[in-house]
Order: C-alpha cells, then sequence, then structure tokens
C-alpha cells in the first residue's frame, strides 16, 4: 500500500489551472523530495493531501484513505509543517502542543511531547509564551506541532526556510531518525542540496505538472554525462526545468 | 484551569480540547472578555435606571431599575456570544493559525459544537456577572427561573451561531466590525433592553415583531417577573426555528468548507 497516493489529480483557481492531472505514489518508509519554482504546485498539492483545500477532480488518499471521504483516518495518519510562520498567541509552548495532541483525541501524551520537545531543543522553552519565540523557535514548535500524534506520515513544506544552521542539522537529524524508524517523509524545499542529501526519491513540479520522477541517484545520473558541467541536484534542477520551457 | 485538567482528555473526539481552548483563550483575556462587558452594563444601569426612574413605569408592579437589569443581563449575554465566536474565528483566520484545527480530524459538526458552547460558557459568565453587579441596585424577583435558563442558553446559542457565520464569512476586520456595529447591535439595542414595545408607536411595535432579539429578551425577563408583551411560548418557538435555522446554515458552510477549505 502506498503512504501517498494522488490519482488524476487536478486543481482550478478560476481560470488558473493550479495543479493539472497528478498521478503520483509515495511508498511507505520513502524520504520523498517535492521540487519546483515558486507557482508550481508544491504547496497546493501539500494542501489537498492535508485537507486545507478540495481537489477539482481525482482523488488523494493517505495509507489508503481517502482525504476527503474518510478524512478522519486520513487526518490522523498525517502531520503537516506548515510554510507560514504561524501560531496561537495566546498560549505557551507547552499548552500549543497539548492542544493539538488533544484535536486528535489523545490526551494524557506528556511523555510524548516531553521527548518531542527534547529532541527539538524546546524543552526549557516550554512555558514561554508562543509570541516570546524567536523565528526559528517557532519554527521548531511547528514541527513539534505535525507529530503531536505520532503520524506515519510527514510532510514538511519549507520547514528550513529562515531557520539558522544549527536549528536546520538539528531538525534534519531527527527528521532522519524519524525516517529510519519507518516514517515517510515527504519534504518541499528551496534547498537542493538538503533534498539531494535528504531524499530517497523526487518529483519536480512545473506548473502543476510533474515533469521529473526519479530516485535522487537516477536525477543526478541525468547530469553525470559528458555534456554536464556539474553534477549536483541545482544542475539537474536547472536543466529539467529548462527543457520544460522549451518544450 | 491548569495544566492537569488540560491533560484528562480521554476521548477519541478533538472536540474537548477545542472548547477547552476557546474557554481559555477569552478567559486568558478576561478583563477585555469579561469585566469590561459587566462594568458597561453597570453604567447603563446608574445612568438610565438614575435618570428614569422616577419617569418610566414599564410594567405596574415593577421599578424601572428592576425592568432594565434582565434587558442589560440579556444584551450582554448575547453581544458576548456572538463577539466569543466571531472574534475568535476572525483572528485565528487572520494570523492564520486556524490550519492547526483544520488539520485535525475533527467533523464540522465538532468545530460548530466546541466554537457554540464555549461561546455560551463566556455569554453565562458575561450575563451571571452582569447580574450579581446590578442586583444590588433593586429588589428583583425569579417569577420562573427555568425560563430564565432556556431563553438565557439557546439565546447565547444561537448568538454564537450567528457569530461563527461572521467569523467564517468576514475575510478581515473591518468586516467583521460591520456585522456587529450595523446588525447585531442595533438589532439587541432596539429590541426592548431598555423599554416594553407597548411604548412605541404602532409603526415601531409592528416592526419590532420582527427582531428576533425581542423575543429573546421578552422571553427572558418574563422567566424574572412573569409578565411579558407576547406569550413565551410564542418566544420560545420563534428563537428555537431561528437558532435551527442558524445552526443548520452554519453546519453548510463548515461542511462545504466555504471561506475556510478553498
Amino acid at each position: 500500500m502506498s503512504a501517498i497516493e494522488f490519482k488524476n489529480l487536478s486543481k482550478n483557481y478560476d481560470t488558473l489551472l493550479a495543479l493539472d492531472d497528478i498521478n503520483l505514489s509515495i511508498e511507505e518508509g520513502e524520504f520523498f523530495g517535492l521540487l519546483g519554482p515558486n507557482g508550481a504546485g508544491k504547496t497546493t498539492l501539500i494542501s489537498i493531501l492535508a485537507g486545507l483545500c478540495k481537489p477539482s477532480h481525482g482523488h488523494v488518499k493517505v495509507m489508503g484513505h481517502d482525504v476527503q471521504s474518510d478524512f478522519r483516518a486520513a487526518r490522523r495518519l498525517l502531520g503537516v509543517v506548515p510554510q507560514e510562520l504561524v501560531f496561537d498567541p495566546f498560549f505557551n509552548v507547552r499548552e500549543t502542543l497539548e492542544f493539538q495532541s488533544g484535536y486528535f483525541g489523545i490526551g494524557n501524551n506528556d511523555a510524548w511531547i516531553d521527548e518531542i520537545m527534547h529532541h527539538l531543543g524546546l524543552t526549557d522553552k516550554a512555558d514561554k509564551n508562543m509570541r516570546a519565540l524567536s523565528g526559528g523557535m517557532k519554527r521548531r514548535v511547528l514541527v513539534a506541532q505535525a507529530l503531536v500524534h505520532r503520524p506515519p506520515v510527514i510532510v514538511l513544506d519549507e520547514p528550513t526556510a529562515g531557520v539558522d544552521v544549527e536549528l536546520r542539522q538539528s531538525l534534519w537529524k531527527f527528521i532522519s531518525r524519524l525516517n529510519q524508524e519507518g516514517h515517510t517523509i515527504v519534504l518541499t524545499t528551496h534547498y537542493l542540496e538538503e533534498a539531494e542529501q535528504l531524499c530517497n526519491r523526487i518529483a519536480m513540479l512545473k506548473k502543476g505538472q510533474v515533469v521529473a520522477l526519479d530516485t535522487t541517484a537516477n536525477l543526478l545520473a541525468r547530469v553525470k554525462n559528458p555534456n554536464a558541467i556539474d553534477g549536483d541536484l541545482e544542475d539537474v534542477f536547472m536543466q529539467i526545468m529548462q527543457e520544460e520551457s522549451a518544450s | 484551569m491548569n495544566q492537569s485538567s488540560l491533560n484528562t482528555f480521554k476521548s477519541s473526539s478533538g472536540f474537548y480540547a477545542l472548547f477547552y481552548k476557546e474557554v481559555k483563550r477569552f478567559w486568558r483575556v478576561s478583563f477585555q472578555t469579561v469585566a469590561a462587558p459587566v462594568l458597561t452594563a453597570i453604567l447603563y444601569l446608574m445612568i438610565f435606571g438614575h435618570v428614569l426612574e422616577d419617569h418610566v413605569k414599564v410594567y405596574d408592579a415593577i421599578g424601572y431599575t428592576a425592568f432594565l437589569i434582565p434587558g442589560l443581563v440579556m444584551m450582554s449575554l448575547l453581544q458576548n456570544s456572538f463577539a466569543n465566536t466571531s472574534s475568535s474565528l476572525i483572528q485565528s483566520k487572520i494570523t492564520g493559525n486556524l490550519i492547526f484545527v483544520l488539520l485535525a480530524p475533527l467533523s464540522h459538526f465538532e468545530f460548530f459544537s466546541a466554537y457554540v458552547l464555549a461561546a455560551m460558557v463566556r455569554g453565562v459568565v458575561v450575563g451571571a456577572g452582569v447580574f450579581l453587579a446590578t442586583c444590588w441596585f433593586t429588589d428583583i424577583s425569579f417569577y420562573q427561573p427555568l425560563w430564565i435558563l432556556v431563553f438565557g442558553l439557546l439565546s447565547a446559542a444561537l448568538l454564537a451561531a450567528l457569530g461563527l457565520i461572521a467569523g467564517i464569512w468576514a475575510e478581515k476586520f473591518d468586516q467583521l466590525a460591520a456585522f456587529q456595529n450595523f446588525f447585531i447591535m442595533p438589532a439587541t439595542m432596539l429590541s426592548g433592553v431598555f423599554y416594553s414595545i407597548h411604548s412605541l408607536p404602532p409603526i415601531w411595535q409592528t416592526i419590532s415583531h420582527f427582531n428576533p432579539f425581542f423575543y429573546m429578551i421578552d422571553g427572558f425577563r418574563y422567566g424574572f417577573f412573569g409578565i411579558s408583551d407576547v406569550s413565551p411560548w410564542l418566544s420560545l418557538v420563534i428563537i428555537s426555528v431561528f437558532f435551527l435555522g442558524v445552526a443548520a446554515l452554519t453546519l453548510k458552510l463548515l461542511s462545504t468548507g466555504y471561506k475556510l477549505r478553498h
């Protein structure tokens, strides 16, 4: 069974076609990268997956559960770190995590909340109001909120945007550990070196379509040929985007 | 409310957490959400009660100050029930933190119930506060407490649901303020809080009968004095029908994701 399955997925915003017949399966245990320029449709894809917006056509399933018709099961299996740095200014870090746990019907979750806070370096901020945290710390809380109900599938929408090196490293260490323990990870990022290091497989989106889908190794091999100047994912990305613009 | 009480959620429903969060949210700023409306009601009572006590006789056996108190209690209850759902939702929408609720496996009925019940708690707390602060000004009776309870809770639920609609519809604070200042505020102020509609010219009496807020306050006041402008049963039917209509509309908006899930 696929961890995530997008089937004939399209999304229109009035006349704008944000997603155009996406067919994509992400297998359990994968560390999957979703790359593309701004406006490619990455966030729309994640929003539909998370139930934050509705597809115009097609279906999305999380571990076999349709995100629209079987939304309760699908959402319990999914943890999403949103791109925007959002928080509730009325509460402190621990309360924020306890409420998020409660929304998923999980009480007495202190042991896991303490563990997440420990791994994300939030323990000494537990009683701080969310307003008093730095941007990096708020980003850590967003990651903690996505993990609080122990979802097997975790989606990170540009989690390291504007984040310092220390957090980036500790975050990837923690997320890699979760992936090794069997969690499926889906990552969107503009830092292509992160995707290259972390992801087993990558899909590239442009104008709402999947323009490349392969293992990271195979994608890198595309430029490891005599015509290539370099051999990193950034070169592959630029090459594929230019090919798509030309076609 | 402390941390341990938060850890008592044992159900598989997120309703309790959302309800508790909404109550805790307004309680955190209780000077603004509870104390301020109570003070406003006291000022209304002191000014209008003082000026009109010897000049206005609404019902023969009841002084104007006593007449005014249930009206002020209900007005505060209505306005604060509306304010709780509408302000919480618009703040969450504009700051973006509504996403945490939208990502959770909450049904639209759980979402509705949690927001409405939390708003009812605020409405009742403010209403009780207004009563406790104003009942010292005059003798006041409880003719039929059950009617007080029924009209108080039903009206709070109705305004809380209306607040949800306003919060869902509004995209900026300005739009919400317009809804509150040009619809909720006039409808409550012109519903008989300060007067009996029998003291109005015939045309205004007729117009008042089209104002659902009039039935809320008239029925609520009946519970205190056993006197009302229309039968409390009629008021109960009208408010119940309005509540069911507004609740159905709210649930429809939530189930379709109108302005929440694009």
